[in-house]
């Protein structure tokens, strides 16, 4: 697992209170880990500050599963 | 229209002396006081650096990590007083007509800490809003009302009084006039604060409202003691079951207490400072004895707001003086503020609890940390000075004042059939 999915799985561990084995990268935020609307908008905030990026909302809005948001911030996340 | 009867049958406590109704009954009649060096942040360079925290609370333990972190202390002390209260009224919300039970609840401020926490991060940063989206539903002080009701599937009506230090009396007083009016079968009322962060600490300090008697937080809260010299913060949450008296019978209900009055006024005089003649706290303490039908010759006990401070205290006992002419030389009077602290929006849903209690045990719980009498006081009146007393207790009366000037006071009952 890259550095950056690992980060990203323990942002939602910790955010969404779910177990390490449930964030799989097809598992959608809202489906399988219990996210709502907030939840969800949360985790878009963690990841920036995580990362120090500035996720536009129309891209936030394309963020719905654990692969998206890994492969999102693997493109935009200078290394 | 006949008013229908209402009575209190579940009860459930967060003070700090003791996160359980019991616990903190006892602790009452010990005279046990519940101020030591806040713990929750750095005191250092705070006026007063004491209060009366709640202690050993598990909030993660309660609700889970991911519950907890989405609520405000005042939301999950609500959550968990209610839950005891729930259960000591033997409810099974699955068998009872859940859009007629509603929840009303007390908060003078709401979720104070959220509301730190995030505008620090703000000034922090480099003006971009970036605020959690928790924010405003964590810190609006009707959410605790809205949680109680999603928890247990209650569609009744679901607000909350804001009414400073007399929120929660207002609340109770809410949901015995829906009751009375037959609006609803049940209510799950109450209040809950938690103001014991920087902001809170420091905001009351600098209105020189809270007692600064750092070398002896035990003590500091002394209601009506010649040398008391301001409150002592609390927090925490009380949760009362009121039900309309048919309903409570149907399911063979535990009775504590009748709820028979309440009542209302403002002093109009001053944002914080009490009516130097208590004028509307004296209005407030007729407007409920008018509103039980009863007369002063039939209260028993009064639990006064007695915050201890050098104004506050003085206009209360001018107002009980008005309204209850000499037969205030044959009541007790007592504060449990000398022990809880002052639990703001929470204190009136605390006191109702205490003064309930009082009449199912017929014991009055004392006011503590009487040291020297002060001179403005008569001496012929019974402030139950440091240990609890006993007397058959059939009505007692509960006031709350708050900043504002906004008054509230309830009455209970011995339960007859």
């Amino acid at each position: 697992m890259s550095d950056i999915a690992s980060r990203v799985k323990a942002i939602i561990v910790e955010k969404l209170g779910v177990d390490e084995s449930e964030v799989t990268p097809e598992a959608s935020f809202t489906n399988d880990l219990g996210a709502d609307s907030l939840d969800t908008v949360e985790l878009i905030m963690e990841f920036e500050k995580e990362f120090n990026v500035a996720i536009p909302d129309d891209q936030a809005e394309t963020i719905g599963t654990v692969g998206q948001a890994v492969a999102y911030l693997e493109k935009n996340v200078k290394a | 229209m006949e008013f229908k009867r209402v009575v209190v049958t579940g009860l459930g406590a967060l003070t700090p002396i003791g996160n359980t109704v019991s616990e903190y009954w006892n602790s009452l009649i010990n005279g046990v006081s519940g101020a030591a060096f806040i713990k929750s942040f750095d005191v250092e360079k705070f006026k007063t650096k004491f209060a009366c925290e709640v202690k050993g609370f598990d909030a993660e333990g309660f609700l889970g990590r991911k519950e907890a972190r989405k609520l405000d202390p005042f939301v999950q002390y609500a959550l968990f007083s209610t839950e005891e209260a729930v259960k000591d009224a033997g409810l099974d919300f699955e068998k009872l007509d859940t859009s007629r039970i509603g929840v009303i609840w007390g908060s003078g401020i709401g979720g104070l800490k959220t509301f730190l926490d995030e505008v620090v991060n703000f000034a922090k940063g480099d003006g971009t809003p970036k605020f959690n989206p928790f924010f405003i539903p964590k810190m609006i002080a009707d959410i605790a009302p809205g949680h109680i009701s999603i928890k247990y599937g209650l569609r009744g009506p679901n607000f909350t009084t804001v009414s400073a230090c007399a929120s929660s009396n207002n609340s109770l007083i809410d949901a015995f006039n829906y009751l009375r009016l037959g609006k609803a079968n049940m209510f799950i009322t109450g209040g809950s604060e938690a103001i014991i962060n920087e902001a809170g600490i420091g905001g009351f300090n600098a209105m020189h409202a809270l007692s600064t008697r750092n070398d002896d937080p035990a003590t500091a809260s002394r209601p009506f003691d010649l040398d008391r010299d301001g409150f002592v913060a609390g927090e925490g949450a009380g949760t009362i079951i009121l039900e309309e008296l048919g309903h409570a019978l149907k399911r063979g209900a535990k009775i504590y207490a009748e709820m028979v009055g309440g009542g209302m006024s403002a002093d109009a005089y001053h944002m914080t400072a009490p009516h130097p003649e208590g004028l509307g706290a004296s209005l407030v303490m007729k407007a409920a004895l008018e509103d039980a039908g009863l007369t002063p010759a039939d209260i028993d006990y009064v639990n006064v707001h007695g915050t201890s401070t050098p104004i506050g205290d003085p206009q209360e006992v001018k107002a009980i003086t008005d309204a209850f002419g000499d037969r205030i030389y044959d009541i007790n009077i007592s504060s449990t503020k000398s022990m809880t602290g002052h639990l703001l929006g929470a204190a009136g849903a605390v006191e109702a609890i205490a003064s309930i209690l009082a009449i199912q045990n017929d014991i009055i719980p004392p006011t503590i940390n009487h040291f020297t009498d002060d001179p403005a006081f008569d001496p012929k009146i019974n402030f139950t000075f440091n240990k609890a007393q006993k007397r058959v207790v059939n009505v007692a009366q509960s006031n709350g004042f708050g900043f504002g000037g906004h008054n509230a006071s309830v009455i209970f009952k011995k339960y007859q059939q």
